[in-house]
């Protein structure tokens, strides 16, 4: 195993923990990006043939957007918004380290279950991938305001990007510019739902969005 | 063998003696307490000579009720409880002998004691009963005389409701043990223990059953988590020295019969030690969090009991694991460390309660946020109190560090081995008692400590007295007891090993000498302990003879300044465990009403706290109500005609007879 | 055979306070001052064994059994940590579960010597030292367990031998890197040192082990100074005997040597720390626990995959 690439993930799974157990939202807004420029490297490092020129230029639009755009544009909604931190989530951080404590063990288990070729089973990307996804998944329904909701779905897309990279460190340029469309629209409209919130409401508290219903 | 039956004729005899000698309450008391002692004598005999390896020999007599035979044997697992249970069961009497003398007049000591010496001999048979009609007997003997006990107090409305919940708890634990019973006779119209042992060739499906029945049965009397609802509201109300049997070790005939029906059921599917390792770590979390929140001092040592069976059930997880996965030495030591946890518990929970018996006698009390400085006024009591707390706690050089180091190194072991689920089993035994071990400190560093430590909190606290001789002699005992256990360590395992050895001996093959290893490292612990006290008495020494020659002198607290602190300023029981409780507060769901200051000045405010159980107010309330309203739909039967009812029966009588033909 | 494991006791006792030393002058040196003399807390343990004592009249034989317990358990504990390579005299199978349960035994009379005082102070520091110090307890058990996986042993001396420098380099040295976290993290709880408790303070509101013994005087005063300094060398030695990847034919005097540089350079770290942070909120300190238990779950998960393991 490449000694670099386990070194990485483990950053990746620490980088997790940081997010369940964060109230700052600036912190969520970078380690979410840090989170992506390593997982955007990552092919890049581990290698499996040569290095193309086709694997860098994806790696650097992928690391570009994940990295840089999708954050700046999440600073601008926070700072028109006026908040910093996330002072009453729905489970407390003390609770969501303990889930994520119980969500990596789950996706150490299920990538045990999953019958997988050899060379997949021995590396850890596997249960990263999970453990990515099913923590996003739990930021967007454990977090009250819009921002954590999206740097939660930023995980998860994160996920998505590792589970693949864990079958073929080299995806063909569609399946990828096509994901990157799709986080790129989740992040405008989010950006452009977030701005009218903020308008409607003065603030981005989405349990305020349930006095829409009547 | 005959010395069991003589113990259970004295038991019996003197019992009604007591009751016969309702006229002279005094002689009662005297007539009891004997009884008590020369039974448990008796009884102890038998066991002490199994455990030093004679073979005693079962007795077997025909009884005339279908099904049933009064077959009674004694191997080394029925010893090691008849020791424990008798044990205890003597030392109690003593101090009952002494605690109920501020009942004369007031209640009939012969019924009482005819009761404790009904619930001794029912414990007895239990352990040592070998066929089911008569295990289950003596489980109902067991089970009401230990009512009529929690009852005794029941001129209190709360007193009779512990009493109806306890009475209701024990018949659903007898109505699982009933069915599983019947389904390991497998038909064949006896009950007999031995013809239950083919009963392991049966399909998964049949044990899968037999082994929930037996998990809900005998895990109910033990205190499982969501099946511990009565403890707390039983033990309680009871007198102290009943308080004390029941928590030492009427729970344990739970932990016995689990164990027993490991002989029937064979060693199963890993669910089974997975489940045993599940509801071990949360009785223990569970338990200990609530014990933290209590304020009545014996219901937060009965949640406790609830943490000390999860610490056993943890053992005995780690035991089937091992036996499972063909590691011995995994397997002998999760078994030991239930084995002794089983015997230190009863040692120093008896203590507990015993202790908390003298509070109340001395005070009248048993609220800890009015109690406090009790450990000037009753010196002896405090100090068999807190030996008691160290030991529940875990803490080397006392006993309860053992059986916990036990239970830590058999799951170490699962680390290293190459057994499947070895590291996830490892994981949640070390983490679950890790976070047992320190948040137990956490509790009984504020049971002692503010019940005895610190200024008295009320008039009451302020004119204790010290317990009489009955009560601090069984106390000393048992300190002494947790403090030899400890100190021991080696000694007491060889004894436990041959235990442990014949309940396996069918599942493993352990050869001499691979657990030499731990007996070692018990010596090390022993001499650690040993050094521990040397090194303690020697510092006390050096630090009286440079205090000798200069002017020790006595203050009052420093007050920061603050020129006439009073008792009410001390830390509360509450505020000691408000950092726990508030960490915990979704699982408690505590309630607390407060009224803020409004005002500059300081003026009168009030804050109370409650922490009703989580799992009767919860689960069972809400399924009892809901019971309730289903049943209410159907009160139409009840017209309260009896032309209606005379209809009922004919129609009942009618289509029986109609279907029969 | 003996020997080295005396001489290394001897060198414990004589040599812990000096820690503090060494960390009081860190923090004076980033503080811009000189400083007291890196001796001092000699000075002060000897001035206080000098002097008579002053008992609350709330107290009994608890407040008086406290300090002496928590030294006794710091000299027990000096026998069983392993330094330098040599076992320690009590080493044994599962000696680290002995070592952490003899430190809450400290904790158990320190707490309730505490309590006997009646001062409310006391009871705020005794209620936050029992709740921190139950959730670091995971933690460090944990933490070892993750050790005792990469160097398949279960004393503590096996453990230090175990992991010689082909595990660093290796894919488990990840591993050990987590365990370090956690231990640090641990490290300083134990120690009440920022960002848990801050030890130079004497406010009630900021401090944990230092209102519990408030009320101490004279010689117990310097008890409890001295197994404080004890029980930073005591859980020093643990960190230093990962950190040094030990084989087993160097030198054990050049390995003892290594071992105590180690240590002072702790210490050094600790001064650093204390320097650049502030104590944690209260509220915080309990995810700060947890993150200690992640990290050191995470590192079971790690060593269990590099040993090619089923969970």
């Amino acid at each position: 195993m490449n000694s670099i690439v386990d070194i990485l993930i483990i950053v990746v799974i620490l980088t997790n923990f940081r997010l369940l157990g964060s109230s700052q939202l600036k912190t969520c807004v970078r380690v979410v990006a840090v989170q992506a420029l390593i997982l955007s490297i990552l092919p890049v490092l581990a290698g499996q043939g040569e290095i193309t020129l086709h694997l860098t230029i994806v790696a650097l639009i992928s690391g570009a957007i994940k990295g840089f755009l999708m954050p700046w544009l999440l600073m601008r909604a926070m700072r028109e918004a006026h908040i910093t931190r996330e002072m009453e989530p729905i489970v407390g951080y003390v609770f969501s380290l303990i889930c994520g404590i119980a969500m990596i063990g789950l996706s150490f288990w299920l990538s045990q279950q999953l019958p997988l070729p050899g060379t997949v089973a021995n590396s850890m990307l596997l249960p990263l991938a999970i453990f990515t996804m099913i923590s996003g998944l739990f930021m967007i329904v454990a977090r009250g305001k819009a921002i954590t909701q999206v740097v939660g779905y930023l995980m998860m897309e994160n996920g998505i990007y590792a589970f693949g990279l864990t079958f073929a460190y080299t995806e063909p340029l569609i399946v990828e510019m096509g994901m990157l469309l799709d986080i790129f629209v989740a992040v405008f409209v989010m950006g452009i739902a977030i701005f009218n919130i903020n308008r409607e409401f003065d603030s981005i508290d989405t349990e305020l969005l349930t006095q829409l219903k009547d | 063998m005959l010395l069991i039956i003589a113990a259970g004729l004295t038991f019996f005899i003197c019992g009604v003696l007591s009751l016969i000698l309702f006229r002279n309450q005094r002689q009662a008391n005297v007539v009891g307490m004997i009884g008590a002692l020369s039974g448990s004598a008796l009884a102890a005999v038998p066991a002490i000579k199994c455990l030093s390896g004679s073979v005693i020999n079962p007795l077997k007599y025909h009884w005339s009720i279908p099904l049933g035979s009064f077959s009674i044997g004694m191997d080394r697992l029925s010893a090691w409880f008849v020791l424990v249970i008798m044990f205890i069961s003597a030392v109690a009497a003593i101090y009952g002998y002494q605690y109920l003398k501020s009942y004369i007049g007031k209640k009939n000591l012969g019924s009482i004691w005819f009761f404790y010496n009904l619930l001794a001999l029912g414990m007895l048979f239990v352990v040592i009963a070998r066929n089911g009609l008569l295990f289950l007997i003596a489980w109902e003997i067991m089970s009401i005389s230990s009512f009529f006990l929690v009852v005794v107090e029941d001129e209190k409305e709360k007193v009779r409701k512990a009493g109806w919940t306890y009475l209701i708890a024990m018949h659903f634990s007898a109505a699982f043990l009933l069915v599983f019973f019947l389904l390991l006779s497998q038909g064949k119209g006896s009950l007999d223990f031995e013809t239950f042992s083919s009963f392991a060739n049966s399909g998964q499906t049949l044990l899968n059953i037999a082994f929930v029945l037996a998990l809900i049965g005998f895990g109910t009397k033990a205190g499982f988590i969501l099946l511990h609802a009565w403890l707390p509201e039983a033990h309680p109300v009871a007198p102290s020295h009943i308080s004390a049997v029941m928590s030492g070790v009427m729970i344990k005939t739970g932990i016995y019969g689990i164990l027993r029906s490991f002989e029937f059921l064979g060693t199963g599917p890993s669910w089974w030690y997975w489940t045993l390792l599940a509801v071990g770590a949360c009785s223990g979390i569970v338990g200990v969090v609530f014990a933290l929140a209590q304020k009545d001092l014996k219901r937060l040592l009965a949640y406790s009991s609830v943490e000390n069976i999860g610490i056993i059930t943890l053992g005995m997880g780690m035991g089937l694991f091992g036996i499972q996965n063909n590691e011995p030495a995994i397997a002998v030591l999760g078994f030991s460390g239930t084995l002794l946890h089983v015997a230190n518990h009863s040692l120093f929970k008896s203590l507990l309660f015993l202790g908390a018996g003298a509070v109340k006698h001395a005070t009248g009390t048993l609220e800890i946020e009015k109690l406090g400085g009790l450990l000037k006024r009753m010196p002896k009591t405090g100090a068999a109190f807190v030996t008691g707390s160290a030991a529940i706690s875990g803490l080397p050089p006392l006993n309860g560090f053992i059986s916990e180091f036990c239970i830590y190194v058999a799951a170490f072991m699962a680390l290293t081995s190459q057994a499947d689920n070895g590291i996830a089993v490892a994981v949640v035994v070390i983490s679950s008692l890790a976070l047992i071990g320190g948040l137990a400190a956490t509790c009984f560093t504020k049971a002692f400590g503010i019940v005895f430590l610190g200024t008295a909190r009320s008039d009451l606290a302020e004119n204790a007295h010290e317990a009489e001789w009955p009560m601090r002699l069984a106390m000393i005992i048992l300190a002494s007891g947790c403090v030899l256990l400890g100190i021991g360590a080696p000694f007491v395992f060889e004894l436990v090993k041959p235990v442990v050895l014949e309940l396996t001996q069918n599942s493993i093959q352990l050869t001499t000498g691979s657990l030499l290893w731990f007996s070692n490292a018990l010596f090390y612990i022993a001499a650690g302990s040993c050094l521990l006290i040397l090194f303690v008495l020697t510092l006390a020494l050096i630090r009286k003879q440079l205090l000798a020659g200069r002017n020790v002198t006595a203050a009052g607290t420093w007050g920061c300044g603050y020129v006439a602190p009073n008792t009410r300023m001390q830390y509360t029981a509450s505020s000691f465990a408000q950092p726990v409780t508030n960490l915990f507060k979704d699982g408690l769901q505590g309630e607390s009403k407060f009224t803020p200051p409004k005002k500059y000045f300081p003026e009168k405010r009030d804050f109370s706290s409650k922490f009703p159980d989580v799992v009767i107010a919860k689960l069972y309330s809400p399924l009892f109500l809901a019971t309730d309203w289903l049943m209410s739909k159907m009160r139409w039967l009840q017209q309260g005609r009896i032309q209606l009812y005379v209809l009922y029966i004919g129609i009942t009588l009618l289509t029986l007879l109609i279907w029969k033909l | 055979m003996y020997v080295f494991p005396v001489i290394n006791i001897i060198l414990g006792l004589l040599l812990a306070p000096l820690m503090i030393g060494v960390i009081n002058r860190t923090k004076a040196i980033f503080g811009g001052r000189h400083g007291q003399p890196l001796l001092q807390p000699y000075y002060d343990i000897f001035k206080l064994f000098s002097k008579a004592a002053v008992y609350s009249t709330t107290t009994s034989w608890v407040f008086r059994a406290g300090p002496i317990v928590g030294i006794a358990v710091t000299i027990v504990a000096l026998l069983i940590i392993p330094m330098g390579g040599s076992a320690g005299i009590l080493s044994f199978s599962g000696d680290f579960i002995l070592l952490a349960y003899l430190f809450g035994m400290m904790r158990f009379l320190t707490v309730l010597a505490a309590l006997d005082t009646g001062s409310p102070f006391e009871g705020m520091g005794a209620s936050r030292e029992v709740t921190f110090s139950a959730l670091a307890e995971p933690a460090l058990l944990l933490g070892l367990a993750a050790l005792a996986i990469l160097s398949d042993n279960m004393s503590l001396a096996g453990i230090f031998n175990g992991l010689p420098l082909e595990t660093f380099l290796a894919p488990g040295g990840m591993s050990i890197m987590l365990v370090l976290a956690s231990f640090a993290i641990v490290f300083l709880v134990e120690n009440c040192r920022i960002p848990f408790d801050d030890p130079t303070t004497h406010l009630e509101l900021t401090m944990i082990h230092e209102v519990m013994v408030l009320d101490h005087s004279g010689p117990d005063l310097a008890f409890i100074e001295y197994s404080a300094a004890l029980k930073m060398w005591v859980l020093g030695l643990i960190l230093t005997g990962i950190v040094t990847p030990i084989t087993g034919t160097a030198n054990p005097l050049i390995l003892t040597g290594i071992s105590i540089a180690v240590l002072f350079g702790i210490a050094i770290a600790v001064g650093v720390v204390e320097s650049v942070m502030a104590r944690l909120k209260l509220p915080s300190v309990p995810l700060l626990l947890v993150s200690a238990t992640v990290l050191s779950l995470l590192a079971i998960a790690l060593s269990t995959f590099t040993n090619g393991m089923q969970i």
